[in-house]
């Protein structure tokens, strides 16, 4: 598990790695936060590109960030999500709250 | 009617387990050469009972989560996760989409995911006792 974080005008873009579930989204909500209330981006992207597994515990992630980011009137948009992810991603209806970015092609 | 085969799987309620959980059972399944959105369907619902398990029933302390797999005929599989922590005492509301008591990170949405990733889910609880969950998928052969 592990997260990567980059920053560039006013997009902090977060690559998240590993299987998400309720104990690793913990470490990864730390991580993001931690960054993301020093740059209070515009745009935070969640990048779920390098994550093979993901259950509703990423779901309360995503929900968690849409609601700090809003604190300064940022968005949030997913990208990278693989057909099991989308399917966990369109239960929730979460597409409502923050852009989901598909894939080119 | 006798399962054609079982495991039992028993982990302290330790959150850095529930991917063993899971993990665990998914292994146990690929005997039934399952499609890999089958698998992760089942994979997913575990997971999220084996959450609730360690979040809600063992909240204030630690216990030991019991997991069994039986295998029949037809590609049929029953998982059940069970705790001896605190019990659900209102079934339905806590089944209900986006409803949680475990505060502003959870979605809520854990027994609506297991519904939709598996054919059907039983949930059986004693306030003080504990509560067990029991998921059934049919895993239709691979083309």
């Amino acid at each position: 598990m592990s997260v990567q974080l980059s920053y560039k005008e006013g997009v902090l873009t977060a690559r998240l790695s590993g299987e998400i579930d309720h104990h690793a989204a913990r470490e990864m909500r730390e991580a993001i936060d931690d960054t993301a209330q020093k740059v209070k981006p515009r745009c935070l992207k969640l990048d779920f590109s390098q994550v093979p597994f993901m259950d509703s515990s990423g779901i309360g992630l995503i929900l968690g960030r849409v609601r700090l980011v809003q604190f300064w009137k940022g968005r949030v948009v997913l990208s990278g999500l693989s057909p099991n992810l989308g399917k966990m991603v369109e239960l929730s209806g979460i597409g409502n709250l923050a852009a989901i970015e598909r894939r080119a092609g | 009617m006798k399962p054609l085969n079982q495991t039992q799987i028993s982990f302290t309620s330790n959150s850095v387990n529930e991917s063993f959980g899971r993990a665990a059972v998914a292994a146990f399944l690929a005997q039934l050469d399952p499609t890999v959105a089958d698998l992760t369907d089942m994979k997913t619902a575990v997971s999220e009972a084996v959450t609730n398990a360690i979040v809600h029933g063992y909240r204030d302390k630690l216990g030991v989560v019991y997991i069994t797999v039986k295998l029949f005929q037809n590609g049929k599989a029953v998982v059940r996760v069970r705790d001896k922590g605190c019990g659900i005492p209102d079934i339905q509301k806590a089944m209900e989409p986006l409803y949680t008591t475990g505060g502003e990170e959870r979605a809520g949405l854990g027994f609506a995911v297991m519904q939709s990733f598996c054919d059907s889910v039983r949930v059986t609880s004693t306030v003080g006792k504990g509560t067990s969950v029991t998921l059934t998928k049919y895993f239709e052969p691979k083309e």
